[in-house]
């Protein structure tokens, strides 16, 4: 974990001190709701449909258990008694009243956390792999660069105002778990033959309403001239990016309408003036930072732990939550455990401060006292030993985080959707706990394996639709609320984006339509191939066919 | 323009800005007074301004430092134009004039400026400000000691926090 130092927490301590300052301003009448609203977002702060939504950074999804206290107690105070984890890693409250955020802000620094740069046309919380530093097919750890990322791009003066929000993603894994190819950037972290650290950089990937895989600019940049190249990225996109049309703005337009290829060029200009300038990175700052994310003092063990292996052949239920929720870990006799916040019925991503305050508990008891959050808004234990996995399990299960479904179906990507959001056109949650309520049986979930459903209230994709091997998108038709559905979608190396099946459905058709296309699914399935190999391989059309056909009179 | 923030103090300026009229062509320059010419202007009557004297420049977000380049340095006034506070293209208008190409006179920022926008131009190499007319100046001229700290550079501070640590 990165630990603050004086300058650090003084750095978020000014600017807890700044937006106490805005909100009075405000609240006095001496800052316009417009000149407020970009401030207020560039701290996280949203107007939403029933109250303000305060959005909270968990920089590349790493926590302590005394952070997710404090989280877990500022929802008791302040909020309704809940948080919900968004998939860019962060926290969202959705009822905190606007006059309390200076005191919550104040409090978030009391254990180095903030909410600065989680909203606005600002360079928000770069992401990655929730499973960097332990994933066993890692290469090389991103955390330093992320880390060295969110230094560079706090409160940078030149791109406070960029033509859109900009977000950031490093992998340095073979499967990439961060989804760099659907980023404003994305940075896979790479050695050269000569056996140098350096990055792939992968620019103009983007959802949303333009859904654009992204292209790769740089083959191989060397480590230390990171910062250098990011801001002439940067710069190019503040200069040249769109501001006359909102939904033209992202710098995956710019790159499109100008090609990947004189993008680059601009930017290789750009950086010939920076490159090897004061922000070139020195060997002292990279060995800093890896300082931060070293390796554990692990016990050694020798294999697989063999009471775990007997836990598993005597409990079904036990094994079936291994098999879903338990990843391998590089440290033999250790695991990482994804606690999954997709219980049957509950809102995806939400949790009670009760629950938070028991998920640390178990962080400090099992797990070093850290955890992660994922982009698919569950909570991941990142060293756990194997033979603390029964326990584990018994007391996940207690607090409602142990349905054994991570990578399911009912493991649904969902964005808070019309319930809260106002830009919503339709509602995400109550779809999602629909659907799960009809794959309620687990036996039939777990032998539909791996499938992704991921959703979204509009065409912003916060709910990641696009990359969904089932994707939901909520529209507005006439005043109403539809949804469309697209197949073939998914994350990672080969990340695709779905083809739209056909006309929208109303909400109360969705289970159906998706037990049809799971009918569809199981009909051609061969052995135990994945929902996507037989979408693959079968193509859209049966699908279309069965959803759109009448009912047998 | 009456009183501005400069070199961290408030001070008197009366300077007049000049705007093609709405055909596009240049406005007539007045025979005396500290005027402000927009870029393109500059360009079209250089000689007749240098022999005038008394004169900036000022730049529109979409103008391009590149078109001046080292010729700035020529000039003792710049002044950059934020029609509304959230296009920073100025920011970066204002870091190439002072990082590129050396500009050592007055950078003035004008339009939507205010308490909050003051540190970041700050820090992009602005040294004189015109606060929007309905704000008050004197609480815009303690913006600029807001986030006194920061970690990346600017033109203000040339060597990131990680070069300067303990």
């Amino acid at each position: 974990m990165y630990i603050y130092d004086d300058y650090d927490q003084r750095i978020v301590d000014q600017r807890v001190v700044q937006y106490r300052d805005q909100t009075r301003r405000y609240l006095a009448g001496e800052l316009s709701e417009e000149e407020f609203r970009p401030l207020r977002l560039q701290n996280g702060l949203y107007i939403q449909r029933h109250a303000p939504m305060l959005r909270v950074a968990i920089p590349y999804g790493h926590l302590t258990s005394t952070q997710l206290r404090k989280l877990a107690e500022i929802a008791r105070k302040y909020d309704k008694d809940y948080a919900h984890f968004t998939t860019r890693q962060n926290l969202q409250y959705n009822w905190p009243k606007l006059e309390d955020i200076p005191d919550i802000l104040a409090e978030l620094a009391t254990v180095q956390m903030h909410a600065i740069q989680t909203s606005g046309n600002c360079i928000r919380n770069t992401t990655t792999d929730q499973f960097a530093g332990v994933a066993h097919d890692e290469l090389l750890d991103p955390r330093p660069w992320c880390e060295i990322i969110r230094q560079w791009s706090t409160f940078h003066p030149e791109f406070a105002h960029l033509p859109r929000k900009f977000k950031i993603a490093v992998n340095g894994a073979v499967e990439d778990r961060a989804a760099i190819w659907v980023h404003d950037i994305g940075l896979n972290v790479v050695q050269n033959a000569a056996g140098e650290l350096g990055f792939k950089v992968i620019v103009g990937g983007g959802l949303g309403r333009t859904p654009i895989i992204g292209s790769v600019i740089c083959e191989f940049l060397p480590c230390i001239h990171l910062l250098t190249y990011l801001e002439a990225i940067l710069r190019v996109y503040n200069r040249y990016g769109r501001r006359d049309n909102k939904y033209k703005a992202r710098i995956k337009i710019l790159v499109k309408a100008l090609t990947p290829e004189v993008f680059a060029s601009k930017v290789a200009t750009e950086w010939a003036f920076l490159k090897n300038g004061p922000q070139t990175l020195t060997t002292a700052e990279m060995t800093r930072m890896q300082g931060f994310f070293t390796t554990p003092d692990y016990d050694s063990f020798v294999g697989d732990d063999l009471d775990f292996i007997q836990q598993q052949l005597d409990n079904k239920a036990f094994s079936r939550w291994v098999e879903r929720n338990v990843f391998k870990h590089k440290q033999a006799g250790y695991a990482a455990v994804t606690l999954s916040l997709k219980k049957h019925g509950v809102a995806p991503g939400d949790a009670s401060s009760e629950q938070l305050a028991a998920v640390a508990d178990l962080a400090d008891r099992y797990a070093l006292g850290e955890l992660r959050v994922s982009h698919e808004q569950n909570l991941i234990l990142s060293d756990v030993k194997q033979s603390d996995l029964f326990a584990l399990w018994e007391k996940a299960k207690e607090i409602g985080f142990a349905t054994p479904n991570i990578g399911l179906m009912t493991d649904v990507i969902c964005c808070p959707g019309g319930d809260f959001c106002s830009l919503a056109n339709a509602k995400s949650i109550p779809i999602a706990i629909a659907i799960q309520e009809r794959f309620d049986n687990l036996d039939y979930l777990y032998d539909l394996g791996e499938i992704d459903l991921n959703m979204s209230g509009c065409m912003n994709a916060c709910g990641h639709h696009h990359i969904g091997n089932i994707g939901i998108l909520g529209v507005d038709k006439n005043g109403s609320e539809w949804y469309q559905v697209s197949l073939g979608g998914r994350q990672g190396n080969g990340a695709t984006l779905a083809k739209v099946v056909g006309p929208s459905f109303a909400q109360e058709q969705m289970p159906d339509v998706i037990e049809k296309i799971m009918n569809v699914f199981v009909e051609n399935r061969l052995g135990e191939e994945r929902f996507i190999d037989v979408f693959d391989r079968i193509g859209m059309l049966p699908f279309k066919t069965r959803v759109y056909a009448k009912e047998a009179a | 323009m009456a009183r501005i923030i400069k070199d961290h103090a408030i001070i008197d300026c009366e300077a007049e800005l000049l705007r093609n009229a709405e055909d596009g062509s240049f406005t007539v320059l007045p025979s005396s007074g500290l005027i402000i010419v927009p870029l393109a202007q500059y360009f079209a009557q250089k000689i007749e301004l240098q022999s005038r004297g008394d004169f900036g420049v000022w730049f529109a977000p979409d103008d391009e430092p590149e078109s001046l380049g080292g010729e700035a340095n020529s000039l003792t006034l710049i002044a950059v134009e934020f029609p509304v506070f959230t296009d920073g293209r100025g920011f970066s208008i204002g870091r190439l004039l002072r990082e590129r190409y050396g500009f050592t006179g007055e950078l003035r920022a004008f339009g939507d400026v205010f308490k909050d926008t003051i540190v970041y131009l700050k820090r992009c190499g602005f040294n004189a400000f015109v606060v929007n007319s309905d704000k008050n100046i004197e609480d815009a001229l303690l913006g600029l000691d807001a986030l006194a700290e920061s970690y990346q550079t600017g033109t203000d501070q040339p060597v990131p926090l990680f070069r300067r640590r303990n």
